[in-house]
């Protein structure tokens, strides 16, 4: 059997509003195992960035569980916490997310600082990454100096640097064109078939398919699953 | 680690050149306030110091004329209570070491073409020791001079400097005039500097009693004086010998207990160390003056920092889904905190210390920089930085990555 990397179980989320509790994510079930790719969609407003966060421990639900990796996340100390979001996750945002201030090749090092890494590794395996994704021209240079399609790839990179078992991506395609948006994809698709589980949210159809498996939100419920994908080959 | 959030820490501050500096000011301020401040007060402390012991320790000095409230001395228009017949019997008190009549005027002093005017104070030997006096040249008179009243005369380095000039003459066994009559310069007086009070102790001549008496200032009565300077062997009979000094004069002058006294004993190493006692204090109040302005630099510090963690919100957000915890952020804060208020405070004592040595170059103030105010002056602003820099810190550890990354 594979293992389960996320187990979510009657997750619910309200957020607290001035007009009084505003239910979002109501009882959501999910099982995501080792190795799996999928992509969740679904009209706005929905639940899907909401339902995102508590999966990479940036918010906590309001009731269920949710059992990362085996560990119970509502069980652990806020270091606890920290130390999943350094090591186990790699979240890939949007908005990109990079420090303005920093170098590409200080935000990919980034998550190692708060690892512990010494500095000359911490900059090896930066460079790494950033010629994984074909940035190493570009490594001194600063957020703004790239586009919107490298900014995603250093993003990516900084995901992967502390070789996380499980990428998260909300939307990572949302700000970029189709033809960029192929180049993230490819690299989310070759990431995936090294054995990372990912899990990320689209509103597009053909990004979607990437994935392995469909899952589709609407009005805080999964309303349609294409279901747990048998794994192609390596299963064991 | 720590190095990496040392470097952020550095590049934090650079990021805003114009803030940072302004922030920095008011450590640089505070810091150079107390620097430059201690230094003056200690400087004022060491020179109050340094006149006390010039003057000579455990002394009193016996004034002619009833004790006056507050402690003015006025000159008074009637003859001396005391004399020399006074001092003799003072000789004689348990716990009395020495004893100098003294009298004193002005005198105009001529030598060549030079002139000056200076304070002329008559006594016996024994005040050389008495007061503290030693000489640079020469040879001070001795009881034979103050018996036979010889015109002889020890000049203080001011009047030396005024009658002689720059030119390297040797005073010593010239002879100056004094209110018109000839005197021969037996010596010249080690410098003291100012007293406490600020006024030239060098400018003086000391010559024999009897010689003042009945060669300068000749409109007094035979063998009174104005004064007469006793000291005491040891602190300890101080008390002692005050009593004495009452009772006896109070004995020899017939006053009847209860009656107004012709005389004043008064403490004046007790009025020295009160003068002492308020140097210091004025140190202390300069000191705290100062720190005042450390203080207004640490909550500008703050109100910078507070800010600063307001812009970079979402900096923070980004930091924690990455895996920052609590206490990485807090020392991300705190260390730029620190680091501002370290560097103002570097710059703050490199002012502070260059500004006294321009104070004790263009004034005639005595200033001292210690190495323990320097030090106290950095860990205090070290302090201030971990103070006013917690809050702020604490505030942005406390956030919550994901409202942290959603503010815009
Ligand atoms: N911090 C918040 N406070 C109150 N309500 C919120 C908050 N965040 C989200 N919501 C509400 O929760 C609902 C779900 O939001 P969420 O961002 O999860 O939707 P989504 O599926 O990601 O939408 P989109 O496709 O537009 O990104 C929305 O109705 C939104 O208004
Ligand atoms: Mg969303």
């Amino acid at each position: 059997m594979q293992q389960a990397v996320i187990s979510v179980n009657h997750l619910y989320k309200a957020y607290q509003t001035a007009a009084g509790d505003f239910p979002v994510l109501k009882d959501v079930n999910l099982q995501v195992l080792t190795g799996d790719y999928v992509a969740i969609m679904g009209p706005s407003g929905s639940g899907k960035s909401t339902f995102m966060n508590i999966l990479g421990c940036l918010d906590m639900p309001s009731a269920g569980s949710y059992v990362l990796d085996g560990y119970a996340v509502a069980t652990m100390s806020a270091d606890q916490v920290a130390k999943v979001r350094n090591q186990t996750i790699g979240f890939v945002f949007q908005g990109f997310n990079l420090l303005a201030r920093a170098s590409l090749l200080d935000n990919v090092a980034l998550p190692l600082v708060y690892a512990g890494v010494s500095k000359e590794e911490r900059h090896a395996r930066a460079r790494v990454l950033l010629e994984k994704v074909g940035l190493s021209k570009h490594m001194h240079s600063h957020p703004n100096q790239i586009s919107g399609g490298q900014q995603q790839r250093v993003a990516i990179a900084r995901a992967l640097v502390n070789q996380p078992r499980l990428i998260l991506a909300d939307e990572p395609t949302g700000n970029l064109d189709s033809t960029t948006s192929e180049e993230i994809m490819a690299i989310f698709d070759g990431l995936n078939q090294e054995g990372i589980t990912i899990v990320l949210v689209t509103h597009e159809t053909d990004i979607a398919e990437h994935a392995k498996r469909q899952v589709r939100f609407l009005d805080g419920k999964i309303v349609q699953d294409t279901g747990v994908t048998t794994q192609g080959g390596s299963a064991g | 680690m720590f190095s990496a959030m040392l470097g952020e820490a550095w590049h934090a501050m650079g990021a805003n050149r114009l803030r940072t500096f302004l922030t920095m000011l008011g450590m640089v301020i505070g810091v150079s306030a107390v620097v430059l401040m201690m230094a003056i007060g200690q400087g004022a402390e060491a020179s109050v110091k340094r006149s006390i012991s010039a003057m000579g320790s455990h002394l009193f000095v016996v004034l002619s004329g009833p004790p006056r409230m507050g402690g003015a001395r006025t000159a008074t228009g009637n003859a001396p209570s005391l004399n020399v017949r006074d001092a003799t019997a003072m000789n004689e008190l348990y716990g009395v070491v020495g004893v100098a009549p003294v009298t004193m005027g002005k005198g105009q002093v001529v030598y060549a073409s030079n002139n000056w005017n200076t304070d002329i104070i008559g006594t016996t030997p024994e005040y050389m020791d008495i007061r503290g006096w030693s000489l640079s040249a020469g040879y001070p008179f001795s009881s034979s001079d103050t018996r036979s009243a010889t015109r002889v005369a020890l000049l203080g380095k001011t009047v030396v400097q005024n009658l002689f000039g720059e030119e390297d003459v040797d005073p010593v066994g010239k002879t100056i005039r004094i209110n018109q009559r000839p005197f021969v310069v037996l010596g010249v007086l080690d410098s003291k500097g100012q007293t406490l009070d600020g006024r030239d102790q060098d400018d003086t001549i000391i010559v024999p009693l009897t010689t003042a008496q009945r060669k300068l200032f000749g409109n007094q009565l035979p063998g009174t004086v104005r004064q007469i300077m006793v000291q005491a062997e040891s602190d300890n009979v101080m008390g002692m010998v005050e009593e004495a000094l009452n009772s006896l004069l109070n004995q020899r002058h017939n006053i009847r207990e209860g009656a107004d006294s012709d005389f004043s004993v008064r403490n004046l190493t007790a009025i020295a160390n009160s003068a002492a006692e308020t140097a210091r204090t004025m140190s202390l109040l300069l000191g705290a003056i100062a720190s005042v302005s450390l203080l207004v630099g640490g909550i500008g510090i703050m109100n910078i920092m507070l800010v600063s963690v307001t812009e970079r919100t979402r900096e923070i957000g980004i930091r924690m889904a990455i895996g920052a915890r609590e206490r990485d952020i807090l020392m991300q804060f705190l260390l730029e905190a620190i680091m501002i208020s370290i560097v103002g405070c570097l710059i703050g004592i490199v002012i502070g210390v260059g500004g006294a040595i321009l104070v004790s170059a263009f004034t005639q103030a005595e200033v001292i920089i210690s190495s323990a105010s320097v030090l106290i002056a950095f860990s205090v602003a070290a302090s201030i930085g971990v103070f006013f820099g917690f809050y702020p810190a604490r505030k942005a550890a406390r956030l919550n990555p994901i409202e942290a990354l959603r503010y815009q």
